[in-house]
């Protein structure tokens, strides 16, 4: 399996660190009780596209937010968490 | 039998070697299947399951019989196949699973029990009593049954392995995969053309064939001298591809110097990952037998390895050679061994319309009836369309029709296509996005409709990577043999006696027969209940002939039963070679502390911490245990000063105008309050509200944070602080890097330290608890940073670790002086113990901020990760498992891992109250000592609490105290 970095381009799989579903991109609220369970513990086991964070650990240490197909293997996309919150940020939603 | 005028073999070089003892010889460019055969040697081995004498079937990878062990040198190997060993000088080969010989083995009786022996035998007969399986039948059925046995010494060999990336990997390099190669290669393309045979040409060095009106060798050899040339192309001889995994990855197995006479320091093999843009599959296509009556005699073999040992080696499987076909191809064999001068006595062909008309006895509709020799074949009785016949034959050469080599394209799942013009199983279009197969591997068997095919697929692949076509001019195929291949399906013939369909694991038509009998209908049901396709050959040549024959009995197509899964490898694959590097230090790696060789040379044991190697503690002449050098350390501490390296606690540079707000959001505390050349305490914690780690931020400059974390959770701190900044603040102007190695670090504690580094400086030290300062130290600036792990009066020197070996040397000489000296693991974890101090045996995970005392840590004036779910009511008690000290009456051993009930209960689980994280003997104190988990804890301090291990049977009753034993107020700490 490879993954593309969005820095380095495409590289081993085991370069990178899987840490979970894309859900852990947005904090709820503080006082968001029900949010946070959803944050922390409720996710979907999905057959088909997935979106999820893998970080370039043996690479450029970027966060990156990978698209990919659990039936096929396909990996259909990859981009930098950073870059998505710094275009989240500028509409003003933060 | 040996022929002078054929073969590719080299004359000159004659090639000793031994099998079973005896001794042989044969030539360079011999493997050991045909420098047996050119000796005459037919019997190379006994089956599986009914010890059948057995002799070499095949020409290359798929052979299922001539499983031999080789000894080379001190290796021994067993499960070879002879069709793969090539000679050298010296080689001693042994046939496998028998005894006491090859001629006369025991356990031939198992063939005379054969009909109690068939599938399903195990599974019926042995299962009770259970207990006996394990003891009594298992031991037993793995010696009469099996293959060779393995060396009881390491593996000494080396193996590499190796990355390779390129634009197209061509797999197979006979017609199909050469002209691919040169398509691609011509166009530009980064190519790699890997085949598992000594040199490349695939079916051109096993046939007489003729390509642009000359031998076809001729051909070969200036295209292989053109793409020998080209800087861009990469030609792999001696390497099986054996999987294709997700985005475009395939292993393959280089046997770089495997049966090669020891050359130098060239490892065995290399296992090859390679990342490929496209692939072609040209693997060609395996023939494939026909079961029926006794078909399993050594003299029996497939038609084209009988044609191949005589046109590659010069070797002549027999004397008087027959052949049985269903198929026009095996014509090939009797006519090349005739124009060799062979003696072919007969062909037989299964179908009523052949041609008749060749240069030796033909039979038509033949329908074998059974073989005969006991250690060979001696003689065919059959029916044919005239009758029956009785025929002398010591060697018949079998084909049932030819399977394509799809193996590779269905490896990520796919299922092939039946096609009926060929009777075999062709890819599907599109099996694998990426991988285009041609030649005999896509059902194309002629060798000019192979190259056209290779040729095509590459045009495909440079249409698909937007490269352009070579001129036409460059596409010009030669002139080669462009016969049809007729077949009619024949799978088995009825048969009263044993037919053989998998002889690698000797299963007949009779297994499969009961099979269907006992429901087993699906395909993979079959192949589990009889073991068929199972063996190392992995049923190369047998499966579809399994399965056709399975379709057959069960009453319907082949293309409705279907294959069984393909599962990588396509062939056998060592271990050793997927694993190399990977033993003793390439296990892992070693990370060394500056201090390392000193300590090493003062006789302290090195323990494992992580991948870091620390010392345990420093014995001196006298001390007999641990625990007396351990004690005395933590007394050098308590009374004068201890020396310890702390290089390995992760150090992370934080920079930036936004450091100490990210601060704040990565601490439960504030951060943004530390003034410049300050040091504070924090915790952080996971988003489920549980503690991450805890450690000591100093706020060095402007802008400018040095974070220390504990040396097990370094990396996975530094990737929390990663993801942070960049998923929730990558707008900060922050940056944060790991400076861990850059910097060696030394604790020096104790009421002499501060004497020890005025000494050492040559100038007054006045620096309050928790304070940071540079310091100058000769030419370079240390930082010193007056923090402590051990309760006592404590700085910790950093420099650049090139500096390390050598300050650590004077740190030590000027220990002596005070009556100090080094300390190690050991004391570290006592003097840290005595003081309540948390390593991750007490966050380990699952414990909370609230836990561990250290609410007050938990800022409410500010956002912070986990801040949310640590304020669950669950993680804030009552009932909470909360961290306190335990004491020991004197004299009574306590121990990490000791679980705590309540002093009127039965200590079982159902009373269970907590649990020791850490327990050290405290040489200050004069007991045994404990950190602990207690459930609501902090308010039991006073009472007692009983301490149960249950492993290593300790019973005690201990005093709940608050966790810091030692000096509670602080007052040595701040001095
Ligand atoms: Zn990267």
């Amino acid at each position: 399996m490879r993954i593309t970095c969005p820095h380095c381009g495409p590289r081993d799989r085991r370069e990178f660190t899987y840490y979970g579903d894309k859900a852990y991109l947005t904090r709820p609220a503080l006082e968001d009780a029900r949010g946070w369970d959803g944050f922390l513990h409720l996710r979907d086991n999905i057959a088909g596209e997935v979106q999820d964070l893998w970080y370039h650990e043996l690479g450029c240490a970027a966060w990156i937010l990978v698209t990919r197909n659990t039936v096929t293997h396909e990996i259909n996309h990859t981009s930098l968490i950073a870059q998505l919150h710094l275009t989240t940020s500028q509409k003003g939603t933060k | 039998m040996r022929l002078d005028h054929l073969g590719a073999i080299d004359r000159s070089m004659p090639v000793n070697f031994e099998f079973d003892g005896v001794a042989y010889s044969g030539f360079a460019g011999d493997t050991l299947a045909s420098a047996l055969l050119a000796n005459g040697v037919k019997l190379t081995g006994r089956s599986f399951k009914y010890h059948r004498p057995r002799g070499i079937f095949t020409i290359g990878s798929a052979e299922p019989n001539a499983m031999i062990t080789l000894i080379e040198g001190a290796q021994r190997t067993p499960n070879l196949r002879a069709s793969m060993i090539e000679i050298y000088e010296g080689i001693r080969a042994f046939s496998q699973n028998n005894w006491p010989s090859l001629r006369h083995d025991v356990m031939a009786i198992n063939d005379v029990f054969s009909p109690f022996l068939g599938a399903g035998f195990y599974y019926k007969t042995f299962m009770w009593p259970r207990k006996f399986w394990e003891n009594i039948y298992e031991p037993v059925i793995r010696r009469a049954a099996g293959l060779g046995s393995l060396a009881t010494e390491p593996d000494q060999s080396v193996s590499e392995k190796a990355f390779a990336h390129c634009d197209l990997l061509v797999i197979g390099g006979g017609p199909a995969g050469l002209l691919a190669a040169r398509t691609a290669a011509r166009a530009g393309l980064d190519v790699i053309l890997a085949d598992e045979d000594t040199t490349l040409g695939g079916r051109l060095l096993y046939e007489q064939e003729e390509i642009d009106d000359a031998p076809a060798s001729l051909w070969l050899q200036k295209l292989l001298i053109e793409l020998r040339a080209l800087p861009n192309v990469r030609l792999m001889t001696r390497t099986t591809v054996t999987g294709l995994y997700d985005g475009g990855t395939f292993s393959a197995l280089e046997r770089v110097s495997l049966h090669m006479q020891p050359a130098g320091d060239l490892p065995r093999e290399c296992f090859w990952r390679i990342v490929a843009k496209h692939a072609i599959l040209a693997a060609g296509a395996l023939e494939r037998p026909i079961a029926f009556a006794n078909n399993d005699r050594p003299g029996i073999m497939l038609a084209n390895a009988v044609r191949g040992y005589v046109n590659r080696f010069g070797v002549v499987p027999g004397l008087k050679v027959s052949i049985f076909a269903n198929n026009d191809d095996a014509r090939r064999t009797a006519r090349d061994l005739m124009a060799a001068g062979v003696n072919v006595v007969a062909i037989l062909d299964s179908r009523a319309d052949a041609p008749s008309a060749e240069n030796c006895p033909v039979y038509l509709k033949v329908e074998i009836l059974n073989t005969e020799g006991r250690h060979g074949l001696t003689h065919l009785r059959f029916r044919h369309a005239a009758g029956e016949a009785y025929l002398a034959t010591d060697c018949l050469g079998l084909s049932g029709g030819w399977n394509p080599s799809l193996h590779l394209a269905c490896h990520m799942n796919g299922r092939p296509a039946w096609n009926d013009a060929i009777a075999a199983f062709v890819p599907s279009v599109d099996m694998v996005a990426g991988l285009t197969t041609a030649g005999a591997a896509a059902g194309v068997f002629s060798t000019l409709g192979a190259m056209r095919s290779g040729q095509d697929a590459a045009l495909a692949a440079l249409i698909s990577l937007k490269v352009k076509a070579p001129a036409k001019s460059k596409l010009r195929l030669p002139d080669a043999d462009d016969a049809t291949y007729r077949i009619t399906p024949l799978w088995a013939q009825k048969s009263d006696t044993r037919a053989w369909v998998d002889l690698a694991n000797d299963v007949t038509t009779k297994d499969i027969d009961l099979a269907v009998q006992e429901g087993f209908i699906s395909v993979e049901h079959m192949k589990r209940y009889t073991t068929q396709g199972m063996a190392p050959d992995q049923g190369k040549s047998a499966n579809v002939l399994a399965l056709a024959y399975l379709a057959d009995t069960s009453g319907r197509e082949i293309a409705q039963t279907g294959t069984t899964t393909f599962r990588p490898p396509f062939a056998p694959q060592s271990i050793g070679a997927m694993g190399a590097g990977g033993q003793k230090k390439g296990f892992a790696p070693e990370r060394f502390l500056t201090s390392h060789a000193a300590s090493v040379s003062l006789g302290a044991p090195m323990i494992e911490a992580g991948l870091w190697y620390r010392p345990s503690y420093f014995p001196q002449k006298g001390e007999t245990t641990w625990r007396e050098t351990c004690d005395r350390e933590v007394g050098l501490v308590r009374s004068a000063v201890g020396v310890c390296d702390v290089s390995t606690l992760g150090k992370i540079d934080i920079q930036g105008q936004d450091a100490a707000r990210f601060l704040d959001f990565i601490y439960t505390n504030t951060m943004s309050t530390l003034p410049e050349g300050r040091v504070r305490y924090g915790i952080m914690l996971r988003e489920d509200g549980h503690v991450l780690d805890d450690g000591t931020t100093a706020h060095l400059g402007p802008n400018h944070y040095l974070m220390t974390t504990t040396t097990s959770a370094a990396s996975q701190v530094m990737r929390h602080l990663d993801f942070v900044h960049q998923a929730y603040c990558a707008d900060w102007d922050l940056s944060t890097i790991s400076v861990t190695e850059n910097w060696a670090q030394f604790a020096i504690a104790g009421p002499k330290a501060r004497a020890l580094i005025e000494s050492l400086s040559g100038q007054p030290i006045n620096l309050s608890f928790m304070g940071f300062v540079n310091l100058q130290l000769s030419e370079i600036v240390a930082r010193v940073f007056r923090i402590s792990f051990s309760g006592e009066e404590s700085y910790e020197l950093a420099v650049p670790a090139r500096y390390g070996a050598s300050l650590w040397h004077k740190l030590i000489v000027l220990a002596k002086t005070y009556e100090g000296g080094p300390y190690g693991m050991e004391a570290l974890n006592v003097l840290r113990i005595e003081k309540g101090l948390l390593t991750h045996a007490e966050m380990h995970g699952r414990v909370t901020a609230f836990d561990l005392g250290l609410s007050s840590k938990m800022s409410s004036k500010k956002d912070f990760i986990g801040r949310a779910a640590a304020g669950r009511a669950g993680l804030l008690g009552p009932g909470r498992e909360e961290l306190v000290g335990l004491i020991a009456p004197v004299g009574h051993t306590i121990s990490a891992g000791a679980h705590l009930y309540p002093t009127d209960k039965a200590p079982v689980r159902e009373n269970d109250q907590g649990y020791v994280t850490s327990a050290c003997y405290s040489p200050t104190l004069g007991r045994y000592l404990a950190l602990a988990f207690l459930r609501d804890g902090r308010e039991k301090q006073g009472q007692e609490i009983r301490l149960v291990d249950h492993l290593r049977d300790l019973d005690v009753l201990c005093q709940v105290e608050n966790p810091v034993f030692y000096d509670n107020t602080g007052e040595r700490l701040r001095g």
